[in-house]
């Protein structure tokens, strides 16, 4: 069955592409951590932040819509967190409610928090849609594990992206045979039903970890992770990082 | 001719209780071609995991010469390539070339030598162009051949595989078998598919309830009918 990758465009091969995993995520970070320090009203920077990321999604080929459908998935659970900001800020009050016996009342400076919130996360995903989209997730693990992040968690990670399509696949075809079965009957029958599909994939997944370990046992795995390090750090991405990290800063310089 | 598997009585029960093999005797020798036949449940794939030590029964398993104890446990996984069923758990990596050089990098090669070791097991199986694919993309045929790979890198000097056709289309199931005829070494298969052991094996060893049921030439035990019915292989 087909399913979306996190990293779909990952096999593209442009500028972008071509930098070292590391100099990408470090990039990134580094991004992410200058818009969040960005203050609330400086409008300016943000633009000039667009205009940065926006000039490097050109620069990675990739799809623009693509680009956009994905960074609009993080709208919901944003919302969801700060969508109260604005009835709790204190300052001059925009418009005022009555609901039931509350009254509420929205204040522009609850307003203005809410449009940084969303900004701010905008920009941040394009970053790490630019990182994850440009990078295979292999690359961008050896990546992390180069940086120091334990052994322990990359395998995590690995095994989830490996096996979480096989999880999915299993439980649409649990799904099917349910179905076929004319699933229905009391909202009760029901609720036990979807139990035991979740009990049998728990059940599944255990027993498949089992076999996983068995295979990585017959190929002499003894508990040691070794891997092969292929990234290689080239001269475009001295340059890249320098050039990055100077237009990162550029808006306080010249105090835009 | 020298011997690769000795096996002397061996059994094996489960923690829960249920018995797995009890009393098999089974040598095979260097270059064979042996068929592990016998119905659902008849101890086949418990069998196979004794040849490499992931599960150890009571008694004496020698391959290629070493006794299967914890000392040798490294030395006989890399003569003895194992490859499950479910090539979804063979191929845990996010790409082919990292699941073929699992083994190779675990027994401590230089990066050169496992990069050649990849080559060549690919090569093996037909798949060089494939090293950066993710598994998740591939079909069951072409899991299959990488599944070969991950253990043909190993250099193994015994190569056991468990239901090799199972969910395999015809085209691929023959091609496969091609595959399997090419390679020249010892090949132990444990399968319900009677036209794979006809076209590759020429000894077939049939089990039953834990119990070696029948041992010999392939063509005398395809041939005879009674016996293939009583452990139901035949209708």
């Amino acid at each position: 069955m087909k399913h979306s990758f996190i990293d779909e465009y990952s096999h593209l091969n442009s500028v972008i592409h071509r930098l070292d995993p590391r100099t990408k995520l470090i990039a990134s970070l580094a991004f992410i951590l200058a818009v969040m320090l960005t203050p609330t009203n400086n409008w300016l920077v943000f633009a000039f932040y667009f205009a940065i990321i926006a000039f490097m999604l050109a620069f990675s080929q990739l799809p623009p819509i693509y680009v956009l459908k994905r960074s609009l998935v993080i709208l919901p659970f944003v919302l969801l967190i700060a969508i109260f900001i604005p009835f709790f800020r204190e300052g001059e009050v925009a418009g005022s409610y009555n609901v039931w016996l509350w009254q509420i009342s929205i204040t522009y400076n609850g307003l203005l928090v809410l449009t940084n919130v969303i900004v701010k996360s905008w920009l941040s995903i394009l970053a790490l849609i630019l990182l994850s989209s440009t990078t295979r997730l292999n690359d961008l693990l050896k990546a992390l594990r180069q940086l120091g992040m334990p052994q322990v968690m990359i395998l995590i990670l690995s095994f989830m992206y490996r096996y979480i399509f096989v999880l999915v696949d299993e439980v649409m075809r649990l799904r099917q045979a349910r179905d076929s079965r004319n699933f229905g009957g009391s909202w009760l029958h029901r609720l036990k039903t979807i139990g035991h599909m979740v009990g049998t994939l728990f059940i599944r997944s255990y027993e498949r970890g089992e076999r996983i370990y068995a295979a990585m046992l017959a190929r002499a795995f003894d508990g040691q992770v070794r891997t092969l390090y292929q990234l290689s750090f080239k001269r475009a991405d001295a340059f890249f990082g320098a050039a990055f990290s100077l237009v990162l800063v550029l808006p306080y310089i010249i105090r835009l | 001719m020298g011997k690769v598997i000795e096996i002397q009585n061996l059994s094996f029960t489960y923690p829960d209780g249920h018995k797995g093999l009890s009393g098999v005797d089974l040598v095979i020798g260097t270059g064979e071609n042996v068929a592990l036949i016998g119905p659902n449940g008849a101890g086949k794939s418990t069998l196979l995991l004794h040849l490499n030590g992931i599960l150890r029964g009571n008694s004496t398993v020698k391959i290629c010469g070493l006794a299967v104890e914890e000392k040798n446990l490294k030395a006989i996984r890399k003569k003895v390539g194992l490859v499950f069923q479910d090539p979804e758990d063979q191929l845990f990596s996010l790409n082919v070339f990292d699941d073929v050089a699992f083994g190779p990098i675990n027994l401590g090669l230089t990066e050169s030598d496992v990069k050649q070791h990849v080559t060549q097991a690919l090569q093996w199986v037909n798949m060089s162009s494939y090293e950066e694919r993710s598994p998740h993309h591939l079909s069951v045929g072409e899991k299959k051949r990488i599944a070969i790979a991950t253990v043909l890198s190993l250099d193994p000097e015994v190569l056991i595989i468990d239901e090799p056709t199972s969910n395999l289309d015809p085209r691929s199931k023959w091609s496969l078998v091609e595959l399997l005829n090419t390679l020249p070494i010892t090949k132990i298969i444990a399968t319900h598919d009677l036209e794979l052991v006809r076209a590759l094996c020429h000894r077939t060893v049939v089990m039953d309830e834990g119990k070696i049921a029948a041992d010999g030439k392939t063509e005398d035990i395809l041939t005879d009918i009674p016996l293939l019915r009583a452990h139901g292989l035949s209708k």
